[in-house]
């Protein structure tokens, strides 16, 4: 089933183009890595189709009323914003927003929502603790646990991984993995290719606002768009420990 | 749950207090006795005409700006925000202060206040179309600063060519903040203000609290930051429009007050609308009182004890934030 379909999206800010005619579904199941070089366009391909940006072109989301569209996805924007000093519970509560209607109190229905996404990051220990006195991978958790208690069926993450240890940042990937074996879809965007190509079942490569290659991750990862996207060399093989990607050299 | 019940309680008890003490020296069961039965005497004209108005406008100006700063910090996710950063009480102290400069104000009861909601009216209308139609704070503060800095300026040379020394003395004392003197007039001509205007403010208790994640989560959230802004624009407008035409410029209530609440709510920006709403009437009640059981002859001003008060609060909290880092 298509939980997203984008047809022609173009964005441009202050006069200059910075997406061009893209294209691109998503089904259930699907962990899709959005990877590119930094001012590739990623985060901007994110925002516009979810309707955060004013642009060209037809995203499925951007046209929901506001509150369907917090239904319909979850939105974890790259900087990690938690304003004032209040329980990790009342900010993973916050996820539920969209489900509420105008002055609806929060409903068992909500409550259990909640405690699924606390459990699911492992934070029900923290439940009490004041979210800004936690540190900056522990904020990183519990924000995501945040996205999953809106219960979206499609999840978009801007770098989630960033600044996570390196069990963190497998775990978070696996997490996404098992969200799309329970029937919902994941976009993420990222920049360790070697995390994408062990858990994402597809691979979007964007490169100055256009996509380049869009596929499995054997198929897209080539020495040609290693070299013309990124300007980088790697070793890629399949090993009996699944795919294993190391970047190299930089080149000229 | 258990803050509010605190906070009503000591609302109710300075609110009484406030209407039994004056120096026509009545005894407190003759007046409320007068206020509640009325009579033929000077009593009964006495509380309703002169504490009763004061009692309600403390209680009514204080909610309207301890909601307004806890809705303004909320939308701003800044604790050092406070309502007059739009430009709205700069603005209709600026209409105030013609009236008096021109002779208007003399006229009477109400050109003053109205001659100060035009000034409001005259600064949101400029603020919203300096900000923008996007949702977006930080045009909104910039339009604010830029708006309070014109209006003081032009406050300034109206108070600079007054050919007056006495209606410049009338602006300074007046542009200190007081409730002494202001009759029932006052009180329908703000309570309408007062009551939409934190009506609007109230409505913003979802949007803020999900702003706790920062714009771009709330809004794909499907919080509609425009309308938020609009809401808290018009509401502060509002509210703080109507207390500063009929007290003055009443300052560190809308600062302070959620500051010291914040802590009883769990941070929560969308509980601390209200809670403020009681603490800012608790702390308005309570100054009124100061100001006239500590000097009842010289006519202290209240928004003179309310920065006396106020700061060292806020200092004090800077000092409890600094020792939390």
């Amino acid at each position: 089933m298509t939980l997203l379909s984008v047809k022609g999206l173009a964005v441009s800010l202050g006069g200059r183009s910075v997406l061009q005619d893209v294209s691109l579904t998503v089904d259930k199941g699907e962990v899709v890595g959005l990877i590119g070089p930094n001012g590739a366009g990623k985060t901007t391909l994110m925002r516009a189709i979810l309707g955060l940006v004013p642009h060209q072109g037809r995203s499925s989301l951007a046209q929901l009323s506001p509150r369907a569209r917090g239904r319909a996805a979850a939105w974890m924007p790259q900087t990690r914003e938690i304003a004032w000093p209040v329980s990790v519970e009342t900010l993973v509560a916050l996820g539920r927003t969209p489900h509420l209607a105008p002055g609806q109190r929060a409903s068992a229905e909500d409550r259990a929502a909640v405690d699924r996404a606390l459990k699911r990051m492992g934070l029900q220990e923290f439940r009490h603790r004041i979210a800004t006195a936690l540190s900056g991978g522990e904020q990183a958790r519990v924000l995501m646990a945040r996205a999953l208690a809106q219960d979206a069926p499609l999840l978009m993450a801007d770098e989630p991984i960033a600044g996570l240890d390196p069990a963190h940042q497998i775990s978070t990937m696996r997490t996404f993995a098992s969200l799309a074996a329970e029937g919902q879809a994941v976009i993420v965007s990222l920049h360790d290719l070697g995390l994408g190509v062990r858990h994402c079942t597809r691979l979007i490569v964007l490169d100055q606002g256009r996509i380049v290659a869009d596929g499995a991750p054997t198929s897209v990862l080539t020495p040609a768009l290693l070299r013309d996207t990124f300007g980088i060399s790697a070793w890629f093989e399949t090993t009996p420990q699944g795919a294993v990607f190391q970047p190299l050299e930089v080149l000229e | 749950m258990r803050l509010y019940v605190i906070l009503l309680i000591l609302m109710g008890t300075l609110f009484g207090v406030a209407l039994m003490i004056g120096p026509a020296g009545i005894a407190p069961l003759d007046s409320l006795r007068a206020l509640i039965f009325g009579g033929d005497g000077p009593m009964t004209l006495v509380m309703r005409e002169i504490r009763l108005p004061r009692a309600l406008l403390a209680l009514m100006i204080g909610a309207a700006l301890g909601m307004s700063g806890a809705a303004m910090q909320g939308y701003l996710r800044n604790p050092l925000a406070d309502p007059g950063l739009i430009g709205v009480s700069g603005s209709a102290a600026l209409g105030a202060v013609i009236a008096i400069q021109t002779g208007i104000a003399a006229t009477t009861t109400l050109a003053l206040p109205v001659s100060a909601l035009v000034g409001a009216l005259v600064g949101v209308v400029l603020v919203l179309m300096l900000a923008g139609p996007r949702g977006g704070s930080l045009t909104l503060i910039l339009a604010g600063i830029a708006i309070s800095a014109l209006a003081g300026a032009l406050t300034s040379l109206v108070l600079n060519l007054s050919p007056n020394p006495f209606a410049a003395n009338d602006i300074v004392f007046w542009m200190m903040g007081s409730l002494a003197d202001r009759s029932m007039t006052h009180v329908w001509l703000v309570l309408p203000l007062i009551v939409v205007g934190l009506g609007m403010l109230a409505l913003m208790r979802r949007g803020l609290d999900a702003l706790t994640l920062g714009e771009d989560a709330a809004q794909a959230m499907g919080i509609n930051l425009a309308q938020l802004r609009l809401l808290l624009v018009l509401g502060t407008a509002c509210v703080v429009g109507a207390s500063t035409a009929v007290a003055g410029a009443i300052g560190f209530i809308g600062l302070v007050v959620p500051h010291m609440l914040r802590g009883w709510v769990g941070a929560r920006p969308g509980r601390l609308l209200w809670a403020s709403a009681l603490g800012g009437a608790v702390m308005l009640l309570a100054a009124d009182i100061a100001v006239r059981v500590i000097l009842p002859m010289r006519d202290l001003k209240l928004g003179v004890v309310t920065a006396l008060v106020g700061a060292p609060l806020f200092l004090h909290l800077i000092y409890r934030t600094r020792r939390g880092l």
